[in-house]
């Protein structure tokens, strides 16, 4: 589905990816872990097309399109999906305005009409039950006076309702509470399947005891230094990432 | 009357001003010049009584000893008013019953600009007074307005058949002498609508009147009287479209509103007059003079969506002159390219607990300069007035510019004045992030815009507000990358 040659990316000329090599299959969790500024979100933004970073070396192919030279929004249509960080806002307009605009933006792509309002209403009412958010919620302006937990239950609702074939949560457990976490995260299970795949970004272990990786990878320095199963994870947990950088220099 | 997704691609995919056509109707043209005897003409073309004739007389004396005014924050080379023909008028005869007596290359324009009579009328239930030029030449649903007593028609019509409802109330809100361009339009204006509002009556539906400019060097000068009596309601729209042209065009109107006690009043404009291309040239000039009173428990309520004109001065203000009268304004003012607005409003608080709301939302883009000005008085005996200003302003690019001029003068120290003002920016991020939810950057900008016009667009009534939306999207297009 995903595959990831050699990539090396830049921003402002500073080169922030530096080789980096990732093959994901359908049905597949992946982990991407690592110390502050090792690269995790870089590859998010790279991934999804975000201009402002250029891609020096290597590249990007996606259900066998080569996505180097596409735009971030045919990367969308294609089915990447990517849950920001720091969501933005956009005053004025609703929750539900936007993620209809989105559906129906990604259908034209695909030269199909606009979704029947009756189908779209039905797809909210059950996304946003699953993810156990307010009516009310959706017609706030998006993602304005949020708070942190609001913001990242919205991208997977988002995310529910655009059922991409590559999602990428890129931090999604932080600003979380214990509670929203585990609603986040059924909602991710729920999303899984067979045919689509999922990046988890992440600092901590703890959310993946909820949605399980099948690969755990550590970027260190723009490269991944590290892959290994769901253990990796517990490991990092306990002994930080100095070892990893201690074996790296010493490799 | 509904717009889909591929309609409004389809506009996008538009780069000129769609309707910069002319239509090619045999007009009788005034040579160019204005001097006494060209006032007398145009009012005897008109068949006005001698009172009329000595009030335009008066303006005219009055305008040559002005000047014409340079505060606003706007730059460009002053009409030469000696080079402008006064009066155009459509040589098919003015006075016409139904559709097919219309000229047809004058319904081929209405068409073009999307306003086919018969759809009008039947679907959208409004009665239309289409100005084409200076006279009126299409009026309808004149008779079931006549059943409630409403009067609705050209302003020539009105100084022939009401006289002494002209005569009394023509000027009493915009005085002849009040600024250069209401002077110079009470002089020479060619025609506009008046409406009249029996006591009690609510209007049933909404009154629109359709502007355009046709003949090419021809200054456009617009009188408008709406007059609401004691305890009535009406809702009135006024819509734009102009032709490009090279030269520049004048469009100089005056908006005299007046609610009588316990009446209401609600006025809503969409102007998309021919704004220049991109490089700057062409272009209408509007200065326009809007004003309306309230007497006692009355409301105005002025909204505005501005997108077109290569210069727009133009301030739609409430002297709220009864108790517990209500003013509002609601803009949208929108710059693009090399185009320049100076617009706000003025709030002439007299009255005791009178109240005036003011939200303008300005959006500037390519190489435009967008300012705010506005005026909040309170007189010394506004005992209890109340006023709240929201100015927000709305950047596209690094070269156009947003400005803010508020002024306030309270007298009376039971007053509460609230401004407030925001300036902001179409950011990278926020189309990014629409970008990967699969909406481009065309359709994120005016996902964008129309969120932050929200306030305002949903003042306006829903058909309108459906134009309106359209608008800002065409005005805006390609204004980023």
């Amino acid at each position: 589905m995903l595959k990831i040659s050699n990539l090396h990316a830049s921003v402002n000329d500073k080169a922030i990816l530096k080789g980096i090599n990732l093959e994901v299959k359908p049905g597949e969790v992946h982990a991407i872990m690592g110390p502050n500024g090792s690269g995790k979100s870089t590859l998010a933004s790279v991934i999804a097309g975000k201009e402002e970073y250029e891609v020096t070396e290597g590249s990007i192919s996606f259900g066998g399109d080569i996505l180097d030279e596409m735009d971030a929004e045919e990367r969308a249509h294609k089915g990447i999906f990517l849950s920001f960080q720091y969501p933005i806002e956009i005053p004025g307009v609703s929750v539900t305005n936007f993620i209809k605009t989105a559906i129906n933006e990604t259908r034209k792509a695909k030269g199909l009409d606009n979704m029947p309002a009756k189908e779209m209403l039905k797809m909210i009412r059950e996304k946003s039950e699953m993810l156990a958010i307010d009516r009310k919620f959706l017609s706030r302006s998006l993602n304005e006076g949020f708070s942190g937990g609001e913001k990242k239950r919205n991208e997977i609702f988002q995310m529910a309702m655009l059922e991409p074939k590559l999602a990428i949560l890129d931090e999604t457990d932080s600003g979380l509470d214990i509670d929203a976490l585990r609603i986040v995260a059924d909602g991710v299970n729920k999303f899984k399947s067979k045919d689509n795949a999922v990046i988890v970004i992440t600092h901590y272990q703890r959310l993946l005891d909820h949605i399980v990786p099948d690969f755990v990878h550590v970027i260190h320095n723009g490269r991944i230094v590290k892959t290994g199963t769901k253990e990796l994870a517990y490991e990092l947990e306990e002994k930080g990432y100095d070892w990893i950088k201690e074996e790296e220099a010493n490799a | 009357m509904k717009y889909t997704e591929d309609d409004l691609r389809e506009e996008l995919k538009t780069k000129e001003y769609e309707y910069g056509f002319y239509t090619d109707i045999e007009s009788e043209t005034f040579p160019v010049g204005l001097n006494e005897d060209v006032v007398r003409a145009i009012s005897k073309k008109k068949e006005e009584p001698e009172w009329m004739t000595e009030w335009r007389l008066e303006a005219f004396r009055i305008w040559q000893t002005m000047e014409e005014p340079d505060w606003a924050n706007v730059h460009y080379e002053k009409p030469d008013f000696q080079a402008i023909s006064y009066y155009s008028a459509p040589n098919t005869k003015p006075k016409l019953d139904s559709l097919d007596e219309v000229d047809p290359e004058l319904l081929e324009t209405f068409k073009k600009l999307g306003i086919s009579m018969d759809e009008q009328k039947m679907l959208a239930g409004v009665a239309m007074d289409v100005v084409i030029d200076s006279v009126s030449v299409a009026t309808s649903f004149k008779k079931s307005l006549g059943e409630k007593g409403i009067i609705f028609m050209s302003i020539s019509e009105a100084i022939q058949k009401h006289p002494e409802l002209v005569r009394k109330h023509l000027g009493t809100v915009v005085p002849q002498s009040d600024n250069f361009y209401a002077a110079l339009n009470s002089a020479v204006f060619s025609d506009g609508s008046f409406c009249y509002i029996p006591k009690g009556v609510r209007c049933p539906m909404e009154l629109s009147t359709y502007f355009r400019i046709n003949q090419a060097g021809t200054g456009q000068f617009e009188r408008t009287l709406v007059i609401a009596d004691e305890g009535s309601y009406v809702s009135y729209l006024e819509g734009c479209t102009a032709p490009s042209r090279d030269e520049n065009q004048l469009h100089a109107a005056v908006v005299e509103l007046i609610a009588m006690d316990d009446a209401e009043i609600k006025y809503s404009t969409v102007q998309n007059w021919y704004p220049g291309n991109n490089q700057g040239k062409g272009g209408v000039f509007n200065f326009v003079t809007k004003r309306g009173i309230c007497e006692k428990n009355a409301k105005i309520s002025w909204t505005q969506v501005e997108t077109g004109s290569a210069v727009t001065w133009k301030y739609p203000s409430c002297i709220l002159k009864g108790d517990n009268s209500v003013g509002e304004f609601y803009s949208i003012a929108v710059t693009n390219n090399y185009q320049q607005a100076d617009t706000g409003t003025k709030m002439i608080h007299l009255g005791k607990n009178t109240k005036s709301t003011i939200i303008s939302k300005g959006i500037s883009a390519g190489k435009s300069q967008n300012s705010y000005r506005g005026l909040v008085q309170i007189a010394s005996r506004a005992e209890n007035a109340r006023n709240f200003s929201q100015c927000d302003s709305l950047l596209m690019g690094n070269e156009c510019g947003a400005h803010t001029f508020p002024y306030i003068e309270a007298k009376n120290k039971t007053s509460i004045i609230e401004h407030e003002a925001t300036t902001s920016k179409i950011g990278e991020d926020q189309i990014f992030y629409c970008n990967q939810r699969g909406i481009d950057t065309e359709k994120a900008i005016a996902l964008i815009v129309n969120g932050f016009s929200k306030e305002v667009l949903n003042k306006l009534p829903m058909e309108f507000a459906v134009e309106a939306q359209k608008l800002l999207e065409i005005s805006l297009e390609g204004s980023v990358g």
